[in-house]
């Protein structure tokens, strides 16, 4: 599914990434922990297709194909999605609205028909239902005056109808409760299966009780420096990053 | 890396509009400049009674003694009044056969913006066919119009057939003196709408310029007038999504509202006219005197607009709340792309007690565009619970274009309540990326992101107005991305 081979990448001439690499299989589910301000956002970011940042070697292959000339929206319609650590607010632009448009955009890349009107609001309502939000949610304006947990609940709500194929996870357990974190991770977990590839960047091990990830990786400095199983998440928690250094 | 976003708005911005002036205009001009015989020539062409007559000629002469407004924030060359022509005959359109002879790049923008077929013949100037018959339609129009009493003419017509409502409100709401485009316009307009609404009667329709289009091409010094006597409601429609070309480069139009007791106009503008190349050369300048007038108690007057064509744009629809308990809205978007300019907003004078006014304009820049919004809340001296509320809300896309802001507040009476929002943003590159990871191509983000930044004036428009607002906005910001 996912291949980053020697990756430096930053900001203009710095470096953030230095030299990352990563193998992700179809059917994976990786964990990305490190201390804040390492570089695992920018990961996010960059495999995301964000202009800011520029790639200054190395290569990301997806599908067999190198993506680093493709803008943001081009992966997104090869089934890149990004689930945004502090999703920003559309004022005025309704929230079923936007999620059409883009599921229809993805449609239209794959030269498929738009969705009828009709079953695109059933499956709309059928998602807020199992993530846990109103049917009113449909009438807000996108991330306008939501709380941090609707942010986020929104953002898994777009992850399945949108229907990727890699999904990146930002800190999406980040201002959720105890309950809300496992509706979400219910909801997650109801997508997994063999064709699908999961990054999740994360502070908490507790989200993973519920995920239970294949690998996880340490990130320190914009570098992978410890991966392992689901036990590392654990022994992180006991130990703290000083443990690696 | 892939084209960078700042180009792909830079590409969107620069955007031509589509639609070049195709048509050969036979015209019947009288000759350049202004002094009384051409005045004159012009009254007695319309065949206008002396009252008229007199009022041009005491519009022209103090016109005559008023210079060019120089406060607005409008940069262009000097006119040279003398040097234009200001009466040519109502122009025939070149008929044309099918819509196969129109313009196919306009015909593709009609239909981005939902234009129905007949429209289309009706607006680009085919001969109209047997099974849709335009007149039949007006005169259908007429008759429901007739039955309700409603008088809806060109401003002649009503001249000939209904002198003494326009003796009794013509210059009522904006004297001849009142600036300088207006005196102009008051000396030399061709001609325009107008509208009577009697006591207690709801307009069983909402009346469009669309189906006055065969009465009169009213030109470029347009006059209005629309009564709204006691009781009464109107929403009138001005103007069209649909692409404008006119050749006259200068308008200084005028309209004059009316409302008597417990009466409400709704006045709807949709502007489209040609903005100029992408160079900013050619397009029209457009200064617009509009002023509402709530005469009665518990009257009311709402100003919508969106103004997306036009070289250069000054226009300041106004209320003045005279009733008591009367009621000014003003809800405006105005978008400047290339090297338009536009200085718009609103007055709202209160003089009434308990009167209460609403200001909600939206301003978008893109490209080199200026975008200036002038607005002024007065509250007299014996006016006592004066309301206002205003929200003025900029945009700016990419980073050549300029947003600019002057409220203007003259408070004379201490009960009065005023609250002012004003906030400039720059089209956030993290919403365009979100929306750009979520599969939408930036071109197709940039009219999400307006629609949505609109919506709160989008909402003010009627219902089939709106969408084809939406559906403006889009095009007016299209362009050649990737």
């Amino acid at each position: 599914m996912l291949k980053i081979k020697n990756l430096n990448a930053g900001v203009d001439d710095k470096n953030i990434l230095n030299n990352i690499n990563l193998n992700i299989n179809s059917g994976e589910f990786h964990v990305i922990m490190g201390t804040n301000g390492t570089g695992k956002s920018t990961l996010g970011n960059v495999l995301a297709g964000k202009d800011n940042y520029n790639i200054h070697s190395g290569d990301i292959i997806y599908k067999n194909k190198s993506i680093i000339d493709l803008s943001p929206d081009e992966r997104a319609h090869e089934g890149i999605f990004m689930s945004f650590q502090y999703p920003v607010s559309i004022p005025g632009v309704n929230t079923m609205h936007f999620l059409r448009t883009a599921v229809n955009s993805i449609r239209k890349s794959k030269n498929q028909d738009e969705i009828e009107p009709g079953d695109f609001i059933k499956l709309f309502k059928e998602k807020l239902e199992l993530i846990g939000l109103k049917s009113e949610f449909s009438k807000r304006s996108v991330n306008d005056g939501f709380s941090g947990g609707e942010k986020k609940r929104f953002e898994i709500i777009q992850m399945l109808l949108l229907n990727p194929d890699l999904i990146i996870l930002d800190e999406t357990d980040s201002g959720l409760d105890i309950d809300a974190i496992r509706i979400v991770s219910n909801g997650i977990n109801a997508f997994r299966d063999k064709n699908k590839s999961f990054i999740l960047i994360t502070h908490y091990n507790r989200i993973l009780n519920y995920l239970k990830p294949d690998f996880v990786h340490v990130m320190l400095n914009g570098t992978i420096v410890k991966s392992g199983g689901r036990e590392l998440a654990v022994e992180l928690e006991e130990k703290g990053y000083e443990w690696i250094k | 890396m892939s084209k960078s976003t700042k180009q792909q708005i830079e590409d969107i911005t620069s955007s031509e509009y589509q639609y070049g002036f195709t048509t050969k205009i036979k015209e019947e001009r009288i000759p350049n400049g202004l002094n009384e015989e051409i005045i004159k020539t012009i009254s007695a062409i319309k065949n206008e009674p002396d009252w008229l007559l007199e009022w041009r000629l005491k519009a022209y002469n103090r016109w005559l003694k008023m210079s060019e407004p120089k406060w607005s924030n409008l940069k262009y060359p000097k006119i040279d009044f003398q040097d234009l022509c200001y009466y040519s005959a109502p122009k025939q359109k070149k008929k044309l056969n099918s819509l196969d002879e129109v313009d196919p790049e306009l015909i593709k923008t009609y239909n981005k913006l939902g234009i129905p077929l007949n429209e289309q013949k009706m607006l680009s100037g085919v001969a109209v066919d047997a099974v849709f018959d335009s007149v039949s339609v007006a005169t259908t129009f007429k008759e429901t119009l007739k039955k309700a009493g409603v008088i809806f003419c060109s401003f002649s017509e009503a001249v000939k057939n209904h002198p003494d409502l326009i003796k009794k409100y013509l210059g009522t709401v904006v004297p001849i003196s009142d600036n300088y485009y207006a005196a102009l316009n008051s000396a030399v307009f061709s001609d325009g709408s107008f509208v009577y609404i009697p006591k207690g009667t709801k307009c069983p329709m909402e009346l469009s310029t669309y189906f006055r289009i065969n009465a009169a091409n009213t030109g470029q010094f347009e006059r209005t007038l629309i009564i709204a006597d006691e009781g009464s409601y109107v929403s009138y429609l001005e103007g069209c999504t649909a692409p404008m070309r006119d050749e006259n480069q200068l308008h200084a139009a005028v309209v004059e509202l009316v409302t008597l007791d417990n009466a409400e106009i709704k006045y709807s503008t949709v502007q489209n006219w040609y903005p100029g190349d992408k160079d900013g050369k050619g397009g029209i300048y457009n200064f617009v005197t509009k002023r509402g007038l709530c005469k009665g108690y518990k009257s009311k007057i709402s100003w919508t607009q969106i103004e997306t064509g036009s070289a250069l744009t000054w226009k300041y629809p106004s209320c003045v709340l005279k009733g008591d308990n009367s009621i000014g809205e003003f809800y405006s978007v105005a978008l400047s792309n290339n090297f338009q300019q536009a200085d718009t907003g609103t007055k709202m004078i209160h003089i009434g007690n308990n009167t209460k006014s609403t200001i909600i304009s939206k301003g978008i820049s893109a490209g080199n565009g200026q975008q200036t919004y002038r607005g002024e809340v007065k509250v007299m001296k014996n006016a006592t619970n004066a309301r206002n509320r205003s929200e003025c809300d900029s945009i700016l896309i990419g980073s050549k274009s300029g947003a600019h802001t002057f409220p203007y507040l003259d408070i004379r009476n201490s009960s009065a309540k005023i609250e002012h929002e004003a906030t400039t943003s720059k089209i956030g590159e993290e919403q365009l990326f979100y929306c750009n990871q979520r599969g939408i191509d930036t071109e197709d983000a940039i009219a999400l992101i307006i629609n949505g930044f609109c919506k709160s004036v989008f909402k003010k428009l009627p219902m089939e107005f709106a969408v084809e607002a939406q559906k403006l906005m889009e095009v007016s910001l299209e362009g050649s991305v990737g």
